[in-house]
């Protein structure tokens, strides 16, 4: 189908996009969630405002013990890039894994964020590296760790005249791994799993599972406490209810959960 | 409504009105009558409209045409010179029977061009992994990856 009418704005910086966006305008960055979108129209925005144009929101940089990574850099240059992959494996690793070529080329880390879909690949791993983002609106910035972020489907606590302008990843997630499942090469994961292994600890965390990417608490604990990996898989699912579809039952998904969880860690380890 | 736009198609530059909301597929098949970059899915999945966009493979299907305004947008019909001489792509897949129904085959070449073109060297490996997003109900695969192998091939000699 052809999406409903609109009116189409570029920004040409971060002022003039949250302008817009104050006016009402939906922010359009890669546009391959939102497009596909309102081509089904289930999303009929009245005003878009293009993000494309604006170059400081693209790039990574090292900002002090994190990694500054601009809302609008595309999936590609983040699976690419030598600092990601060098302190953050697993946010590289599942930036290389989403959908194809052709999505990984316009697909932006922040709109996946914003876009906050349930079977989201970046969301899962940036969790489970313990990012963040920073978000700017009418009032100034402010910090959001990831997982106070998403807060169900489709939605965040990002207000409607607010953007993700950043995404802040820590550079101590160099050990760190993303495992996934799904049926063909471009499909969204059925479950996928980031681990990092960090000074503070194990944190891992899945998507699939629920409305909104989870911590894997039992399994962190377990490992923590000095427990063995397979005590850890017993307790990946502990928690999480996923819900039952064509792509398998609650109970296949935290089989799952376990399997890719185990995965993740025992290649994050060898890293 | 009309919105103005310049974008440069296989060499010619094009400035035309557009509704916001028209597609970059729908401007190049029913505005310029590029009707070689296909239609196949709704949902972002078959890759059959693949073109390039700056120089990197994209759905035409999932971007509008506005956000192509001051790019440069290559489709199928750049491919062949202006002698008619097949460029290298597209010799391969006549001569290693890359294709059968076809339809899928101008996203195909786009998209295996683009890897192609960005990566010389690139494995066979590589090459289905640039391909994972354009679907064929015909050939089974392996005689399109290896036209694309043949075709990276010729380019490396030439």
């Amino acid at each position: 189908m052809i999406p409903s009418t609109l009116e189409y704005t570029k920004a040409r910086s971060i002022d003039e996009a949250l302008a817009a966006v104050a006016a009402g305008a939906r922010p359009l960055a890669g546009g391959m969630s939102l497009l596909p979108m309102m081509r089904l129209r289930l999303a009929s925005p009245g005003a878009v405002v293009d993000l494309g144009g604006v170059p400081e929101l693209v790039g990574v940089c090292e900002d002090g013990d994190e990694l500054a990574v601009g809302a609008m850099t595309t999936h590609r240059a983040i699976a690419n890039d030598p600092l990601i992959a060098r302190h953050c494996h697993v946010v590289a690793q599942a930036a290389a894994g989403v959908g194809s070529m052709t999505i990984r080329n316009r697909g932006t880390i922040g709109g996946s964020l914003a876009h906050a879909d349930p079977h989201g690949d970046l969301p899962a791993a940036i969790l489970a590296a313990g990012g963040a983002v920073i978000v700017r609106g009418p009032g100034g910035e402010r910090r959001v760790d990831v997982g106070d972020l998403i807060t169900s489907y489709l939605t965040t606590t990002i207000a409607d005249d607010e953007l993700i302008t950043q995404v802040r990843l820590p550079k101590d997630a160099a050990q760190s791994a993303y495992a996934k499942f799904h049926r063909r090469a471009i499909d969204w994961s059925i479950i996928g799993v980031g681990v990092s292994i960090g000074a503070d600890g194990v944190r891992a965390a899945a998507t699939g599972v629920g409305e909104r990417p989870m911590r894997l608490t039992g399994f962190e604990s377990v490992l923590d406490g000095g427990g063995s990996l397979e005590a850890a898989i017993a307790r990946a699912a502990e928690g999480l209810s996923p819900t039952a579809d064509l792509d398998g039952s609650t109970e296949y998904k935290q089989h799952l959960v376990g399997v890719l969880a185990a995965r993740a860690y025992a290649e994050a380890s060898s890293r | 409504m009309g919105q103005s736009i310049t974008v440069t198609v296989n060499g010619t530059v094009h400035t035309a009105e557009v509704e916001p909301r028209t597609l970059l597929v729908h401007f190049l098949r029913e505005q310029l009558n590029l009707t070689g970059t296909h239609i196949g899915c709704d949902t972002s999945t078959c890759g059959c409209c693949t073109v390039h966009l700056d120089g990197d493979t994209i759905l035409a299907c999932s971007t509008l045409a506005v956000q192509c305004d001051g790019s440069e947008v290559r489709t199928v019909e750049g491919l062949q010179a202006d002698d008619g001489a097949l460029h290298p792509i597209q010799q391969a897949f006549h001569e290693n029977h890359g294709l059968q129904c076809g339809f899928c085959t101008p996203g195909m070449m786009m998209a295996a061009l683009g890897v192609i073109e960005q990566q010389p060297d690139a494995s066979d490996d590589e090459i289905r992994e640039a391909l994972e997003g354009n679907l064929c109900r015909c050939t089974g695969y392996q005689n399109i990856v290896a036209s694309v192998r043949a075709a990276a091939d010729q380019m490396a000699r030439s």
